[in-house]
């Protein structure tokens, strides 16, 4: 599914502008009707927010975590066998992210895979962080690998545990906007100075939906 | 498709369908019953078997991704030091209860011992923490995993 973008030309449809028009004409001492609040102005509508969105999913956040565990499935619930990153994101001794996960998903077992599973470095762990939160951590060098922005949209574009997040394998849930829409909102983000979104949003799908 | 590996160090080849579980050519093409089914989802361990050194679930294990690679189980386990102390280990202390999750536990037991000479307990749970033993012999699985440290050590570790 695409997630909604607020136009103002989605909003004639709805009538929703013509309401707000309505709406101001009443208010004799008014300023002229603002279709801000309804066609642009929500935080989620920032360029960032569609970035986010995708940031926050459970295909890229359990992954990506703040601790020292991974999470699993849509619900994000701590990984079975008490799953833990380990010194190198690989895991520990005998419990290898590489003991089950291989470099494809394996659908008989349900377990997911792609090249190189491992986990974010704690650095580029992104639970607990608002959208202003998430652009600053990939713009900081010191977090983010040492990565350029250009770098940073190659591994968005390219790695193949990015991708993994449009592949996930059965019983889990794709990042629910096509992948070139989410490059396409990052470089539009990049090319227009990556500004960081004001601190207090947090943009999701379901919010979006 | 025709898959060689070398298996508890002798090379084999078998004539299979590539996404067959490593599993299934273990215990059916090649007649090592060694390595126990107990899930086929890898959640449980009762599998494990080594491929290049790595402790990974047979269940779940396409036999294309061994092509080439070093395979132990059970059956091998005593071919080196520290697979000889964890099975001396799982002796002296009686370990075993209905048997069904040990050569699994053995296997990931000497995964650990490979990378860590001196874990503790934590590590130790740590490891082992995707072994399930429905039997619950837990206690006696990490005093055995500290008695072949201790025996890999040149302690007497009693
Ligand atoms: S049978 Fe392979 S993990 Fe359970
Ligand atoms: S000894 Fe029975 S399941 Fe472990």
């Amino acid at each position: 599914m695409k997630f909604p973008v607020r136009t103002p030309a989605a909003l004639v449809g709805t009538g929703v502008l013509a309401l707000l028009a309505g709406l101001a004409a009443c208010a004799s001492d008014a300023e002229a009707p603002r279709p801000v609040a309804a066609t642009e102005g929500a935080p989620s509508d920032a360029p960032f927010a569609a970035v986010a969105r995708v940031l926050r999913h459970p295909r890229c956040l359990n992954c990506h975590p703040s601790g020292d565990a991974p999470r699993v499935g849509d619900d994000r619930r701590p990984h079975e066998m008490n799953v833990a990153r380990g010194p190198d994101g690989h895991g520990v001794p005998a419990m290898r992210c590489a003991s089950c996960h291989l470099p494809e998903n394996q659908d008989l077992a349900r377990v997911p895979g792609a090249p190189n599973w491992h986990l974010a470095p704690r650095s580029m762990g992104w639970e607990g962080l608002d959208d202003h939160g998430l652009a600053e951590a990939l713009k900081d060098e010191a977090r983010n690998g040492g990565r350029t922005m250009a770098e940073v949209l190659h591994h968005m574009e390219q790695d193949p545990l990015v991708l993994w997040g449009w592949d996930p394998g059965a019983g889990r849930e794709a990042i629910p906007v096509p992948h070139a829409e989410f490059v396409a909102a990052l470089r539009t983000w990049i090319d227009g100075g990556a500004v960081s979104p004001p601190p207090g949003t947090t943009s999701t799908f379901e919010e979006a939906r | 498709m025709r898959i060689e590996f070398t298996l508890n160090g002798e090379a084999r080849a078998v004539e299979v369908a590539g996404t067959t579980p490593l599993l299934w050519v273990l215990r059916e093409s090649l007649e090592l019953s060694g390595t126990k089914f107990g899930c086929g989802r890898a959640l449980c361990g009762a599998c494990t078997v080594h491929v290049d050194g790595t402790a990974v679930r047979a269940c779940s294990y396409p036999v294309r991704y061994v092509a080439g690679k070093q395979v132990r189980t059970i059956e091998g386990l005593e071919r080196d030091a520290v697979g000889r102390a964890v099975v001396g280990a799982w002796i002296d202390l009686d370990v075993v209860q209905c048997g069904w999750c040990q050569p699994g536990q053995c296997m990931a037991a000497a995964a650990l011992l490979s990378a860590d000479a001196s874990p503790d307990d934590a590590t130790i749970d740590g490891a082992m923490s995707g072994n399930l033993c429905r039997c619950g012999t837990y206690p006696r699985i990490r005093a055995a995993i500290h008695r072949a440290a201790a025996t890999l050590r040149g302690e007497d570790g009693r």
